[in-house]
């Protein structure tokens, strides 16, 4: 069967079109008015803060991350613990076909075909920061399913709590996994409430592509404003719990990693600084582009801060 | 000394072969970089491979001691000054990218950084250690401080000790790569204190033997 037929018809934008289309809606919200007059070329300028997002935070002006970088430089520790690791390994992880488990606390669970999983929805864009631990961060045009227009075709009940989420874990597949960086398999979850909001996504492609198997083929999460490794790859198993699920960063080193990871600079990650980040973005090279600083909440404050009112964001960091 | 017989042109050659192999990673690293070809991370790239070359160079200065112990020719020695200063040299690189192109006009969190960041902490201490060493590598030098100079110069253990403590503490988790380099360096500090255990568990024998006797 030829590769192509494998391609979701919503996957086929060119990227050219597409890079050109997302720079329209860039600069639209940048400046409605230019639009309006004809000036749809402007150019969009060099990455300044405060972070210039739509209101509802489903995209941003700033200048996007190169698809080679996006592609290039990932952490997948199932694939080796180097940044360019996945991009050389990924290419073994078998996607078609994908079996989702859902369990747990819900009305419907079982084991379905991706595609059945996906079925009925349509796939929405969304250009979202993606803020690394480690101190550098992204801007990525994903494509994608919101979570909880997914999460509630299975009818949670009341006992669900949290949702908990699983990677694949394949020994044959995954050449990463003979060192155990991580206790496999990698772990992740979210509260409620942040499963169920509208940033949260459940993605299936970047730049118009199918998800790149080193980017977390075919299905991953993407919470923008948590950092990178709440965002798990290559999903294979969704819980509904009751409890706060354990999650694979917290279980290595508690005190580094905590459950919820909001992107804060006012906390620090005990053996470095999270006030500032290297902005991977933009077209020429990064050797001396300047650090910015980091946001509360990735620059979504004002989409997700409500859900932690009351809460000491030093304790649950 | 060495000039009354002439110029011994195969040391010439060795030394300056030994100066464009040490020199080769800061020009390759260099030539990347302008090129764009570091990745996406250009300057995490450049950080890593100078902190590379860095330890590599401490533990191969470090490594010519044992090696004339177990080869038993003293050429080794020869070489120990130069790796030495290259290793500070790759050191320095390795701070200034720290320094000018990471943290860059966030100045403010420079002394936060060095103060409360242990890894940071014990890295800048341990290129702190190699200033010393280096200003004091030349023969005037050496010949001034006389015993000094060897006491002065065993700091290069603890900056090798501290080096490595350094990569230690900024893994995530993998930490492989800096336990091989703690490996090498505890298999170094074995070989060179393995004679010395020998004499002094020689000489607890004869103190015993002669307890004995007595």
């Amino acid at each position: 069967m030829p590769a192509d037929d494998l391609i979701l018809p919503s996957e086929i934008t060119p990227e050219s079109v597409y890079r050109r289309r997302r720079e329209l809606i860039g600069a639209g919200l940048a400046a409605p008015l230019m639009t309006l007059a004809g000036c749809t070329e402007a150019k969009s300028p060099v990455a300044p803060n405060p972070a210039r997002n739509s209101p509802d935070g489903f995209s941003t002006g700033e200048p996007k991350t190169r698809f080679e970088d996006v592609t290039g430089y990932n952490n997948f520790y199932e694939f080796g613990t180097g940044k360019a690791d996945p991009a050389k390994f990924a290419h073994t992880l078998e996607t078609k076909p994908w079996i989702v488990t859902v369990g747990g606390e819900a009305g419907l669970t079982g084991s379905f075909h991706l595609e059945n999983f996906l079925k009925g929805h349509a796939i929405q864009d969304r250009i979202y920061r993606l803020r690394c631990v480690e101190g550098w961060s992204m801007v990525i045009p994903w494509q994608g399913i919101p979570l909880a227009d997914i999460l509630k075709r299975f009818k949670p009940t009341s006992k669900a709590k949290y949702v908990a989420f699983t990677t694949k874990a394949d020994y044959k597949q995954m050449p990463g996994m003979a060192y155990n960086s991580i206790d496999w398999p990698y772990r992740e979850g979210l509260r409620m409430d942040e499963a169920l909001n509208p940033l949260t996504l459940l993605a299936t492609g970047l730049y118009g592509r199918p998800m790149p198997n080193q980017n977390g083929a075919p299905l991953r999460l993407v919470v923008p404003w948590k950092y990178g490794f709440k965002s798990i790859k290559s999903i294979v198993r969704i819980d509904f719990v009751e409890k706060m699920p354990k999650t694979s960063w917290n279980m290595l080193q508690p005190d580094e990693y905590g459950f919820y990871s909001n992107v804060n600079p006012a906390v620090d990650h005990p053996r470095w600084s999270q006030a500032s980040e290297r902005r991977i973005a933009g077209t020429e090279s990064k050797l001396f582009a300047k650090r910015i600083a980091t946001l509360p909440f990735n620059g979504y404050a004002a989409q997700v801060a409500g859900m932690y009112k009351g809460m000491d964001l030093r304790k649950w960091f | 000394m060495v000039l009354s017989r002439g110029i011994d042109w195969r040391w010439v050659g060795l030394k300056a072969l030994a100066h464009i192999l040490a020199l080769l990673p800061a020009a390759w690293l260099i030539y990347r970089a302008l090129q764009d070809q570091l990745g996406a991370d250009p300057i995490a790239a450049l950080t890593h491979g100078t902190g590379d070359w860095t330890l590599r160079l401490l533990l191969l200065g470090l490594a010519m001691t044992p090696l004339r112990l177990v080869l038993k020719h003293s050429w080794p020695i020869r070489f120990r000054r130069l790796i030495g200063l290259y290793a500070f040299f790759y050191a320095s690189l390795h701070l200034a990218v720290y320094l000018f192109l990471d943290l860059g006009s966030y100045w403010a969190q420079i002394g936060a950084d060095i103060l409360k960041r242990p890894f940071i902490t014990v890295g800048f201490t341990a290129w702190l250690l190699l200033i010393p060493l280096a200003v004091t590598s030349n023969h005037w030098m050496m010949r001034r401080l006389k015993r000094n100079w060897q006491k002065l110069h065993r700091l290069v253990y603890a900056t090798g000790i501290l080096g490595v403590l350094h990569y230690w503490w900024l893994v995530k988790s993998d930490v492989r790569e800096p336990l091989l380099y703690a490996g090498i360096l505890a298999l170094l500090f074995a070989i060179r204190l393995k004679p010395r255990l020998h004499s002094w568990l020689q000489s607890r024998r004869a103190a015993d033997h002669g307890q004995d006797t007595a």
